[in-house]
């Protein structure tokens, strides 16, 4: 008795088990797909509110206009860059309406008239901390405007702009893929896409590695661009601390 | 299946793994990263294109040059203008911090209008008509009753086209009660008065002086025009010429002097005729500029010879009689040297005997218009208006005494003597005034025995502050009127003060106003329209700038462009220098010390004021970043500290750091105590600028104001405040 209720109990505890086992492995396998879900689907909604500009801005039709970029987006007298243009610049043409756009309307009346500046979202503006020479890149590198704001000089219509909810930074700067993959190089705007860009142009550079926290791209590519191998910075830039310099790019 | 504690954990598991795979924690951990080193609430600077205005400070009268850094529509730096004659690049600390006064949350926002009691701090806000209306009507007023005279301006504005414009105001309102702030400058004015028979501005060509002693001028803490006083400094080091520091406290002028004379403070004109009292009888002076132009030296040299020789001198002084010596010598034999007065920053004017021994001193060694000494320069020469056409009611005012007396009888040289005005003011036995605008000044802060200032204002019926930034005054005003800051406005600066050369500096806007404010000039001209007849009519112009332009006309473009001109004054030939009886300079003075204020019996010890460039003791405060730099044992949270040697401390029983009572006549104060042997025993020295009542948490409530424990000390023979401390007493709180 004893022992077939042993027996009995004991195939049926397997069974249990197993039973039990897939259970377990069922859930783990829930969770871990819940987690997917939320981490790839869910999270990528949740971070970025889409906010309309304040009108329509048709990019193609002011190039053909214009003819370039410069035109607008210039560098002032002292090499700095004026980014985008401020109200007194598009008064230069739009003193009154010029087109039949109703973008157009919006602009000359609450702005134009209004003398308020357009309070634009940017979609390449970087953290206030980032220290970024455009005269170094297009004047002394030439670099074209497209390498990193890609074709959007070509573009009718401005696309949505998505603001990160916790930074208050475009998307753009992190990029569309939430996984961060690229296919162009301006699809992202991180600082290791500054340092893959900058090890492609400069190659790459024996040298001893400087202890620190940055990236090994930065420290053994981007820094021996900006401070050539001869100076202070073949062995760290600072003099305080023998590091690389942070303070290059780092406000 | 059932959802029990293991299935739940290996949810949970899942979760955890599968969470990992995604980008999630990354992209938090970034994005928070980024969100926690750009706080939001962390102020940054609009993007936009950097940009310099050249303009002029006018927070004191230095008349620096300066470079106003924007980016976009901001200010966001103040440097030094490079190549300024002035200051050539350099700027100190409270031109630094201008950016601090223009985005001060103490900004008189628009006109007020009090309508709790006075100082109570409880405001409605008008309009600029209503403003200017009401005004108008009490000035109107006044003018029908035939008393214009009762309306008083208190102007701290410079020698400029504002000023001008304000006596014109009151020449044809018909008031002889403009009041100005007195310096050192107008008891050294009034010396040359007398010796050389003009009314000029002097000048000091320290530049290219090879000796140069100090009678307590902060030759490097305030004195003339700071940023100039420090690059001349800083010359002197480098071609090795000596400074000479008579002071009874080691400032940092005396710290940084080649020589430093301790000496009982009020006894400075004596040291001056002791050393003149040694070359002159070791025949050291200069005989041509003595024997060709110069009156009354027999008469002078007897007395100089008689009381003042170097015995005398040094137990008057408690200065070494062999330093007195090797000093006079020393000074005679260099060939180009100068002396200076004024002490600390040269607000208070001091004795008149101390300016006049100190310029016959000057004399002696011929540094009178010549390089290296001390010239008569003109003054404003820009302002060439025609005549006032007055009326009756205006000429009657205008012969009426001044409320300071200056002008006539006994202080017939005085042209102002603020003292004297608010003593009277507040005695009543004098027909008092009635209004008061108060420009460019604080007077409730800034004159000494401010509760005496406090009762002067009593009596009026009309206080008017003309103040950018809520400071005492205005806080006590019945209406603001507020100027625009000099960062806002268009102004003129007719001559950088203590300089050989005429400079003239422009201010100019840098940025359009930031609150609802007015220039003052612009005011003073709707005041005139208002009034109308006679007042009205003396204004052609439409507003201030206009006014300005005309005025400035030949120096305008220039002015614009580059914010300063020089005018090489054409020294006056000998003959025309001394426009005296005698054709000559006049020898003169003596030493008269005036006794300052308090029973020695009472109060044993005697309290100084200092100065600090740290420390803005004029109308502009400190700024909180000055207030920054002030060290712990000169403010430390809410508590002042004074100096006193450790002798004397000691006899009062108090030590380092500890918490005393500071009494004088005037009233009392909880100090603390900082024990330094750089201060002669007996003394107590207090900084200036602190105190202040009004303004922010910056500034308000820390310390103690010099001013409310020192009061005025008339000078019998120039009317000025003659005041170099007063008498007072430590005690353990």
């Amino acid at each position: 008795m004893s022992t077939k209720d042993d027996h009995g109990h004991a195939v049926s505890g397997d069974t249990a088990d197993k039973k039990g086992g897939a259970t377990i492995l069922l859930f783990f396998i829930l969770g871990f797909a819940a987690s997917l879900a939320i981490g790839w689907g869910v999270f990528p909604k949740l971070l970025y509110s889409t906010k309309p500009q304040p009108f329509n801005f048709d990019h193609a039709l002011h190039n053909r206009e214009v003819g370039d970029c410069e035109s607008c987006h210039f560098f002032r007298e002292d090499g700095t860059f004026s980014g985008v243009p401020t109200l007194a610049q598009c008064t230069d043409c739009h003193a009154d309406v010029m087109g039949e756009t109703e973008d157009e309307a919006i602009f000359v009346n609450e702005y134009v008239a209004k003398e308020r500046e357009v309070p634009w979202y940017v979609y390449s503006r970087q953290p206030d901390c980032v220290f970024f020479s455009h005269a170094a890149h297009v004047v002394k590198a030439k670099m074209t405007c497209e390498s990193c704001h890609g074709d959007i000089g070509t573009s009718t219509s401005l696309k949505p702009y998505q603001e990160n909810r916790i930074t208050g930074y475009s998307r753009d700067i992190w990029g569309y893929s939430i996984a961060g993959f690229k296919t162009h190089t301006y699809d992202r705007m991180k600082m290791d896409d500054c340092a893959e860009c900058h090890e492609k142009a400069v190659g790459s550079v024996d040298r001893a590695p400087a202890p620190g926290v940055v990236s090994r791209h930065f420290r053994q590519e981007v820094v021996p661009a900006i401070y050539p191998l001869d100076r202070q910075a073949a062995t760290g830039s600072s003099v305080q601390t023998r590091r690389d310099a942070c303070f290059v790019c780092h406000k | 299946m059932k959802l029990d504690r293991r299935s739940f954990l290996s949810f949970v598991i899942g979760g955890a793994a599968g969470t990992a795979v995604t980008p999630l924690p990354w992209k938090l951990m970034d994005d928070v990263s980024i969100w926690s080193q750009m706080w939001p609430w962390t102020p940054v600077p609009a993007d936009g294109a950097y940009t310099y205005v050249q303009s002029t400070c006018t927070l004191c009268p230095g008349g620096c040059g300066i470079a106003v850094r924007k980016v976009d529509k901001r200010v966001v730096k103040i440097e030094g203008m490079a190549g300024h004659p002035v200051n050539d690049g350099g700027i100190c600390p409270l031109g630094l911090s201008g950016p601090q006064m223009l985005y001060s949350p103490t900004r008189v926002a628009g006109p007020l209008k009090r309508i709790g009691k006075r100082g109570e701090g409880k405001w409605a806000k008008i309009s600029w008509d209503e403003a200017v209306a009401e005004v108008a009507a009490k000035l109107s007023d006044l003018r029908e009753s035939g008393h214009p005279e009762q309306l008083a301006v208190f102007n701290g504005a410079g020698r400029g086209t504002f000023s001008a414009l304000v006596d014109r105001f009151m020449t044809v309102y018909g008031s002889p009660n403009l009041v100005r702030p007195a310096t050192f400058e107008d008891a050294y004015e009034m010396a040359v008065y007398r010796m050389h028979g003009q009314q000029a501005m002097v000048g000091f060509d320290l530049e290219n002086a090879n000796f140069v002693i100090s009678f307590g001028s902060g030759v490097i803490d305030g004195w003339g025009s700071p940023v100039r006083m420090i690059r001349a400094k800083s010359l002197w080091k480098d071609r090795k010429v000596p400074l000479v520091q008579v002071e009874p406290r080691l400032s940092n002028t005396a710290a940084k002097a080649d020589r430093w004379l301790p000496i009982r403070p009020g006894t400075e004109a004596a040291l001056a005729l002791g050393l003149a009292n040694v070359i002159l009888s070791e025949g050291l002076f200069d005989r041509n500029f003595v024997d060709y132009y110069t009156n009354g030296f027999e008469a002078w040299r007897k007395m100089v010879l008689d009381g003042f020789t170097p015995e005398k001198v040094a137990g008057i002084t408690g200065v070494d009689k062999d330093f007195i010596v090797v000093l006079a010598r020393d000074f005679a034999k260099a060939g180009a040297g100068v002396a200076i007065c004024g002490r600390g920053r040269g607000a208070t004017p001091g004795g008149l005997d101390e300016a006049m021994a100190v310029h016959s001193l000057n004399a002696l060694v011929g540094a009178i218009n010549r390089k290296g000494g001390v010239w008569t320069l003109p003054g404003n020469e820009e302002v060439n208006w025609p005549e006032v056409e007055t009326d009756e009611t205006a000429a009657n005012g205008m012969q009426r005494p001044r409320l300071d007396g200056a002008g006539s009888g006994t202080f017939a040289d005085a042209r102002s003597l603020p003292n004297r005005f608010f003593a009277a003011q507040a005695d009543g036995k004098a027909d008092p005034v009635k209004a008061l605008l108060v420009m460019e000044g604080n007077p409730l802060y800034t004159q000494p025995g401010t509760e005496t200032v406090k009762k002067a204002l009593d009596r009026l019926d009309l206080l008017v502050s003309f103040s950018s930034l809520m400071d005492e005054t205005a806080a006590y005003a019945d209406l603001i009127l507020p100027n625009h800051l000099y960062l806002e406005r268009y102004e003129d600066v007719a001559v950088a003060t203590g300089m050989a050369t005429t400079v003239i500096g422009l201010a100019q806007p840098v940025v359009p106003p930031q609150c609802n404010t007015r220039h003052a000039g612009d005011v003073v001209l709707a005041l005139a329209s208002a009034i109308g007849g006679p007042v009205a009519d003396a204004f052609g112009w439409d507003g201030f700038q206009a006014c300005l332009e005309e005025t400035l006309a030949d120096d305008w473009d220039a002015l614009t462009e580059k914010g300063y001109v020089v005018h090489v004054a054409q020294p006056s030939h000998w003959s025309e220098a001394f426009p005296t009886a005698s054709g000559r300079f006049e020898f003169a003075g003596g030493y008269q010390p005036v006794p300052i204020e308090g029973d020695k019996g009472a109060f044993p010890l005697v309290l100084v004021p200092y100065d600090s460039l740290r420390l803005a003791t004029g109308p502009a405060a400190n700024t909180p970043f000055m207030t920054k730099t002030v060290g712990d044992e000169v403010l430390k949270g809410k508590d002042v500290f004074v100096e006193v040697n450790p002798q004397t401390a000691g006899s009062a029983g108090l030590g380092e750091g500890q918490a005393a009572v500071l009494s004088t006549p005037r009233g009392q104060a909880r100090v603390r105590i900082h024990l330094s042997e750089g201060i002669m025993p007996g003394l107590v020295a207090m900084p200036g600028g602190l105190g202040h009542t009004a303004y922010d948490d910056y500034l308000a409530g820390k310390g103690v104001n010099v001013n409310a424990l020192i009061g005025p000390v008339e000078d019998p023979a120039s009317g000025l405040d003659a005041a170099w401390g007063i008498q007072a007493k430590l005690a353990k709180a």
